[in-house]
């Protein structure tokens, strides 16, 4: 973790990062714009696998609580923007956006409660059996929750109610999904760089003395839950819109497991390591299954050990030391 | 009350068996899953692929040799040996690490293996026939001898792991390298071996239950999910790292289970598990039936 | 012909060694004989117990070299080290509490190449030393009180039969009485030609028990004399012990 001021002068650096995040937002402007459908929908998907991601960055990154639970955040949030949807007519994207991440925010006080009372692995375990209390009630509930098959619904214009309403076309779409990200981003890189993001990194460090020191640790530890709750929540919610339908897969635990799988290839601690570990492992498993069909896991799995144990920064800690070379 | 009287007494008793044996056999999962994360901290998220595994071993060696006994021998064998080759090559080197990675590192191997078996079988699911079959009766319905068999078949490996533990050489190694793993060092014992060791026979359990359990279901790639999931709230629940508790917390989950299908499907009988998860981890989250600590 | 005097025992060379970015030891050197009682003194934190680990293998030095019968066991992992003939007995004792009396002193007993008939002298032999531990052999070791754990740790190290024997501070929070059973068992090992590396902070006890005396401060070796010596001039003990 740098201090800031190390190093070169801390403008200089704030330049080339403001630069860098210029180009590639640019970049992700352009994209629908020449890529092929397929490509288009793909980056999109990235985007929205990485904020789910980012989110869980929070926790694991941040504050050193390895969390297994997100897909419950997820689903919760694509149920609830499904509710909203299907419930409400004319479906309105607000109230979509709402529902979801108040749905998302249920769970994760449930979580959060448990997080100030569990230390790592019993907290790590117990993440996994709520989203999987919560895939079992949802796949169960088929009266509300479609079951097994999920629900479908439709899209939502892009409305203010009384000024103007929009249809999303795919590049509308992609731009406000951009959007969403871009600006979570910024705002969880706001977060992070906080003193309160400063106190969730001594918690990763030294849970101990920083409660010894002073800080009520319970409660950052639920505001961060709570927090990376919601972000995963919003990913949810935009799922449901990218996709038009809700389903119990996405709630399913192996979902979490692929969404730390995500942070740690990509750099855990960085919000932007698990946006590239996403690209990565989406991007490898695109390639992949182009040779091996549906087994594209097996050697996606053991790049994933061998990052583990090899390269435990990940992808981005691994590319900033070489470039400090 | 009037809704309890309505379920007759022999599906009470049969559930009640059935709770038992599907107990002992969550049992052997979680005693091997709870010894290796006594002895190294290590929360083995591939537990449930050994055990899946294991089922898979079991069906090829009794296609090959008709004989179940042997296939169990050989499941158990192979098993453990591949547990071994799991811990040299990915949990050796993270020994000095934070634990959590572990659970990274066990998960990704989950993964490898889970999909291996569907590349490797397919997904349509393979039988393992009963070794015997046959029935005796109870009330007036048949019950299967085998399931019986199971049980106590898994109590006599459980037991025979706590008389490995209790008495012999090793079993003190591993008791020491568990308490202290330093300490023991210092004291002559050859840690790295011991921690070899117990992680394949942690396998080795696994992999053995999973061809106990082969004839009551169908074998394939992703039966080991279900399993390691009950397995964690068992070792959770238990205590980690107790091994009675957690033989203890298998039977009382699995009876629990057995009881609520009366009533419910089993898809959702298995939230009992859940709730009494969260139960003892608001209440006593040390485990169920682990004394509180001073 | 003048017989070459043999290389002693154990020998620890200029060793350093960090924990993080701390220099804890800074070259350290010392020399134990076959059957020599040497001490080891220092004010607290000078890394006396460092020193006693990196001879155990517990701590694996960065620079420098630990022998040990002329052969070099600097990066042998511990469990070697204790085949080899190197008994530790640790600060804070570190028996194994959930195992009895018996299991523990068997962590040690239990090794290649010790016949039963062996395994039960050796047994036996302890017990005559520490009969409280014979009464109480079924016990489990977290059960004992603090001197009787000592004892244990004492004996489970001399289970091991070992050439040389780490005592890392036996009497630190024991009463008098225990103090001087302490006494009386490096006196034992002593004449059984077992040689003993005593940290201590128990300054008389020490220069009583030791030949020669090493005295550490911040991680290097200040002073080193024969015990007799210390003892009849106490101003070095003072300059470096505050004492």
């Amino acid at each position: 973790m740098r201090r800031p001021g190390e190093g070169q002068s801390s403008g200089r650096r704030a330049f080339i990062y403001w630069t860098g995040f210029s180009v590639i937002l640019a970049l992700l402007i352009i994209a629908p714009l020449v890529l092929p459908e397929f490509w288009r929908r793909f980056l999109t998907e990235i985007l929205i696998w990485g904020l789910l991601a980012m989110s869980s960055d929070i926790l694991i990154g941040y504050t050193g609580m390895i969390s297994f639970g997100h897909s419950a955040f997820f689903g919760l949030g694509m149920y609830g923007a499904a509710a909203a949807l299907i419930s409400m007519q004319p479906p309105n994207l607000w109230l979509a956006m709402l529902y979801g991440l108040v749905g998302a925010a249920a769970v994760a006080g449930f979580v959060a409660y448990f997080s100030t009372r569990l230390r790592d692995i019993y907290f790590a375990i117990t993440t996994l059996i709520f989203s999987q209390i919560f895939y079992v009630i949802i796949f169960t509930w088929t009266e509300v929750t479609g079951g097994e098959n999920g629900l479908t619904f439709s899209r939502p214009p892009l409305a203010v109610p009384g000024l103007f309403s929009i249809r999303f076309t795919p590049e509308t779409l992609h731009w406000f999904v951009l959007g969403v990200v871009a600006i979570s981003y910024l705002v969880l890189r706001r977060i992070t760089q906080s003193p309160f993001g400063m106190v969730l990194q001594s918690i990763r460090e030294n849970e101990a003395r920083t409660r010894a020191v002073g800080y009520p640790v319970e409660r950052y530890k639920i505001v961060a839950v709570m927090l990376s709750g919601l972000f995963a929540g919003l990913a949810g919610v935009l799922y449901a819109l990218q996709n038009r339908f809700a389903a119990p897969d996405f709630v399913f635990f192996l979902v979490s497991g692929e969404t730390v799988i995500y942070n740690v290839i990509g750099g855990i601690g960085t919000l932007v390591g698990p946006i590239v570990g996403a690209a990565f492992f989406l991007l490898l498993r695109e390639g992949l299954s182009r040779f091996l069909t549906e087994y594209y896991l097996i050697p996606l799995g053991l790049i994933f050990i061998a990052i583990v144990i090899f390269m435990p920064q990940g992808l981005l800690g691994f590319a900033r030391r070489w470039l400090n070379q | 009350m009037q809704f309890l009287h309505a379920i007759p007494l022999d599906q009470l008793l049969i559930q009640t068996i059935n709770g038992i044996v599907t107990g002992m056999i969550l049992a052997l999962v979680a005693s091997g899953l709870t010894l290796i994360f006594g002895i190294m901290d290590v929360v083995n998220f591939a537990h449930g692929e050994l055990f899946m595994l294991g089922a898979y071993v079991g069906v090829i060696v009794l296609a090959a040799t008709g004989d179940f006994w042997i296939a169990l021998a050989a499941a158990s064998l192979v098993i453990a040996l591949l547990g071994a080759a799991i811990y040299l090559t990915t949990l050796r080197p993270l020994l000095g690490r934070d634990p959590l990675t572990t659970i990274l590192a066990t998960f990704g191997v989950s993964l490898v293996l889970q999909n291996y078996a569907l590349w490797q079988f397919g997904p349509v699911a393979r039988k393992i026939q009963e070794p015997f079959t046959g029935h005796f009766t109870l009330f007036y319905l048949d019950y299967p001898w085998y399931r019986l068999v199971i049980a106590l078949l898994s109590a006599a490996i459980i037991g025979a792991l706590w008389l490995f533990l209790k008495f012999g050489t090793y079993g003190i190694w591993i008791r020491a390298t568990t308490q202290d793993r330093v300490m023991a060092q210092a004291m002559g014992i050859p840690v790295p071996w011991v921690l070899t060791v117990v992680f394949a026979i942690g396998a080795g359990m696994a992999g053995a239950s999973g061809v106990l359990f082969g004839p009551l279901v169908g074998v394939n790639h992703a039966m080991g999910l279900d399993w390691i999931l009950k397995a964690f709230i068992v070792v959770v629940v238990g205590g980690m790292g107790n091994l009675a508790g957690s033989i203890a917390a298998s039977i009382f989950i699995s009876l629990l289970e057995a009881y609520a299908s009366l009533w419910v499907s089993p898809a959702q009988a298995v939230i009992v598990s859940f709730v009494v998860l969260i139960l003892t981890l608001l209440l006593r989250p040390t485990g169920l039936f682990v004394p509180t600590p001073k | 012909m003048s017989p070459i005097p043999p290389a002693p025992l154990l020998e620890v060379d200029e060793i350093h060694t960090y924990y993080g970015k701390s220099h804890i030891l800074d070259g350290v050197s010392l020399e134990v004989a076959r059957g020599e009682v040497v001490g080891l003194l220092g004010r607290n934190g000078v890394g006396k117990s460092t020193t006693l680990k990196a001879v155990a293998g517990l701590v694996h030095p960065s620079r420098g070299e630990v022998r040990f019968e002329g052969r070099q066991i600097t990066r042998s992992p511990a469990h070697q080290v204790a085949r080899l003939g190197i008994g530790y007995v640790p600060e804070d004792r570190r028996i194994f509490r959930l195992l009895t009396v018996v299991e523990n002193l068997r962590t040690g007993l239990d090794r290649r190449g010790v016949t039963a008939a062996k395994k039960k002298e050796l047994l036996e032999r302890v017990y005559e030393y520490f009969p409280v531990l014979a009464e109480r052999r079924g016990q489990a070791g977290g059960t004992l009180s603090g001197g009787e754990q000592q004892m244990l740790a004492i004996a489970r190290a001399m289970m091991l039969e070992p050439k040389i024997i780490l005592l890392d501070e036996p009497t630190e929070g024991l009463m008098p009485r225990m103090v001087s059973q302490i006494r009386e068992i490096i006196d034992v090992l002593h004449r059984d030609s077992v040689a003993v590396l005593l940290v201590e902070q128990n300054v008389p006890l020490t220069l009583e028990a030791s030949q020669r005396i090493y005295i550490l401060e911040k991680g290097v070796v200040r002073h080193h004399a024969p015990a007799a010596e210390l003892q009849a001039n106490d101003a070095v003990i003072h300059q470096y012990m505050g004492v």
